[in-house]
């Protein structure tokens, strides 16, 4: 993680099987992310943003090339090792919010912290302090089918954000949300961005996604074909 | 974790409301069946303990080389002393004497010439001590057809197969024929004070019941007597307890008995002819009933947790996101199982356990089944309680559950996690 980075990405392709040929989703990709930066990947279907996010989530290996995330080589971590990686380092945000029904927003938030062996009363702490963040304090004791999309999306960002992870990796966030909701969420995990300098990346084609990003990395056909960073944006009229 | 298995369980109706029927119910029949088929068997060896065997037994060792033939020649001399050794050294076994003897009975008519004569079998017991269980033991108030129990010395209970068979009455009087323990002729007047049913025609075709004192003057055999029975006080036959105590007397007189064929030697219902294979095969039922249980509810509760496992299928992939190891989420969903388990196993016991108690209490009437039975068998079947009762079910219950959801489960560790985003935009 020198100089900051903590995405290393050198040649990375990544093949799939398709019949008795190969599927190339990522071909020869060179990227690095620093801390606390608020990038997005943008690219058409099948240009290779999830195939990116697996790999720089430890969720899926490289064919070729090297990725290094957290100070650790992707290549080379057990099934184990890997979701240590993401259980302590990164946080995750899906499109569908992927909350757990049965239990409460309290207990959504909560479980990625009762794999770390933290003591009850730190993760009360840490739990009612991510609730905040997001404005959802008083929701704690709901159960998920009670909240809005929003809402729901705002939980899982504080079930994401509750371990203080480096990285946070968000898969089309604003997909299922109206425009209030998307622009209400962006700016929630902006805000998280500049308070706790953690970084974001994503994988959008929202427009109102876009606006927030400052550094927005096109894909096409598993290449990166432009790599822009957006600086000094002014979104407070946004 | 384990609270937030809990939740979860409660919270998730599907999750555990089926799971939890399964098992209560497999758990409780389960039970419901142990108990019957062991109270069934086990009357029937009570049955035979009562009469024959003993939970325990002490003869001479000459003795005990030809029990079959009940050989009183051989019969345990001082038994008095030897039952107060036994008293103190296993105060808790009721131990009591027992003379067994083939004889010959000669009824005779009007004139005192003989009217007709059968071989018997007889059983002699402590009818007249206030103290002595073995009316109870030989049900015999209640098996009297004609007449009332013995109230004084030289009353006899008579099969009521003999009685009809030579027209005898209570009252009337027989001679019985036999050997004394020297070998010499014995003979003996005795009087018939009632008759016996006792719904086995092995013993219904030619039993006489007589007080132990009244056998020791017939064949001559003074403080003697052919076997010592002892009985423990559980109210199920308690044989490794049996085993100890057989195991720790034998012990005791081993050097008298490698060097006297009339030292004391103590043997257990299972060493008599027939009740060990009888316990063995009551048990050998109940591990394959178990066994049968445990599969069908295993295949049940696999089907279940496929089924689960299919509907939970976000869940464990966003636990696997959220940096949950596949070994971590598997042995989490064996811990759910084996709560469901327990608390489908305890609901099953619970119920389980009133009925077979009700049935313990009240008992099935058998008796128009057994009319023509050839067995020492009990008329009323109860359901047996024994400490086994208490936990029988969650052998399945548990089992099952765990072996069934840890088959299901297994899918767990095919999950790509290449695959989460696309599986978890759904």
């Amino acid at each position: 993680m020198d100089n900051g980075i903590i995405v290393n990405l050198e040649q990375v392709t990544k093949r799939f099987p398709a019949g008795k040929t190969e599927f190339t989703a990522l071909n020869n990709v060179n990227l690095t992310f620093c801390k606390g930066e608020f990038a997005g990947l943008v690219g058409p279907s099948g240009s290779g943003k999830t195939t990116l996010l697996n790999i720089i989530g430890s969720l899926d290996a490289p064919s070729e090339g090297i990725a290094t995330v957290l100070g650790k080589e992707i290549n080379s971590l057990t099934h184990k090792e890997a979701a240590k990686l993401r259980n302590y380092g990164i946080g995750f945000i899906f499109q569908t919010y992927n909350l757990l029904p049965v239990y409460t927003v309290y207990d959504n938030v909560e479980f990625a912290l009762l794999l770390q062996n933290m003591s009850s009363a730190q993760r009360k702490k840490a739990v009612m302090e991510s609730l905040d963040w997001v404005g959802l304090a008083d929701r704690a004791k709901s159960k998920p089918a009670t909240l809005s999309g929003g809402e729901c999306q705002r939980v899982a960002i504080a079930r994401a954000m509750v371990k203080r992870p480096q990285l946070v990796l968000a898969d089309e966030p604003s997909a299922n949300l109206d425009s209030k909701n998307s622009h209400m969420i962006v700016q929630t995990m902006k805000r998280l961005n500049k308070e706790l300098n953690t970084t974001f990346i994503f994988s959008t084609h929202d427009e109102k996604v876009m606006q927030y990003l400052e550094r927005i990395i096109y894909l096409k056909d598993g290449s990166v074909e432009r790599d822009e960073q957006v600086k000094n944006r002014d979104i407070s009229n946004l | 974790m384990k609270r937030f298995l809990l939740k979860g369980i409660i919270n998730d109706k599907g999750r555990s409301l089926l799971p939890i029927i399964v098992v209560a119910t497999g758990t409780m029949l389960t039970v419901l069946l142990y108990s019957w088929l062991t109270g069934v068997m086990g009357e029937s060896i009570r049955v035979n303990a009562n009469f024959n065997t003993g939970e325990l037994k002490v003869m001479t060792l000459a003795y005990s080389k030809d029990s079959d033939q009940f050989p009183n020649d051989l019969a345990i001399l001082d038994a008095s002393l030897l039952i107060n050794d036994l008293k103190e050294f296993e105060p808790t076994v009721d131990w009591v004497k027992r003379v067994r003897f083939g004889a010959l009975a000669d009824f005779p008519d009007s004139l005192g010439e003989t009217r007709g004569q059968a071989p018997v079998i007889g059983w002699a017991i402590d009818i007249f001590s206030k103290e002595s269980l073995e009316s109870q033991r030989f049900n015999l108030e209640s098996s009297i057809v004609n007449g009332e129990m013995p109230k004084r010395a030289g009353e006899v209970l008579i099969s009521n197969e003999l009685a009809t068979k030579f027209n005898v009455q209570p009252g009337e009087s027989f001679t019985l024929f036999g050997s004394t323990m020297e070998g010499g002729f014995a003979f003996y007047n005795l009087k018939v004070s009632g008759t016996l049913l006792f719904g086995a025609s092995g013993l219904d075709r030619g039993a006489i019941v007589m007080d132990i004192e009244d056998a020791q003057r017939a064949f001559g055999m003074e403080d003697a007597c052919g076997e010592i029975l002892g009985f423990l006080p559980d109210k199920y036959l308690n044989m490794d307890n049996a085993e100890r105590i057989k195991v720790r007397f034998n012990n005791l007189y081993s050097q008298q008995q490698s060097t006297d064929e009339f030292a004391p030697v103590m043997i257990t219902l299972r060493d008599q002819a027939g009740m060990a294979e009888m316990v063995d095969y009551t048990d050998a039922v109940s591990s394959i009933m178990v066994f049968i249980f445990v599969s069908a509810m295993a295949i049940v509760l696999w089907n279940g947790g496929l089924l689960g496992a299919l509907r939970r299928y976000s869940e464990f992939g966003i636990r696997l996101a959220m940096g949950e190891s596949k070994g971590h989420i598997y042995r989490s969903l064996l811990t759910e199982a084996l709560i469901i388990g327990a608390i489908g196993s305890l609901i099953g016991t619970i119920i389980g356990f009133f009925i077979v108690l009700y049935i313990n209490v009240h008992g099935v009437d058998m008796s128009s089944m057994m009319q023509n039975s050839t067995m020492v068998m009990p008329s009323v079947v109860r359901t047996a309680i024994t400490p086994t009762t208490y936990y029988i079910g969650f052998i399945p219950g548990i089992f099952s559950m765990v072996l069934g959801n840890a088959l299901a489960g297994l899918g767990i560790y095919k999950r790509q996690t290449a695959r989460l985003f696309n599986e978890l935009e759904v």
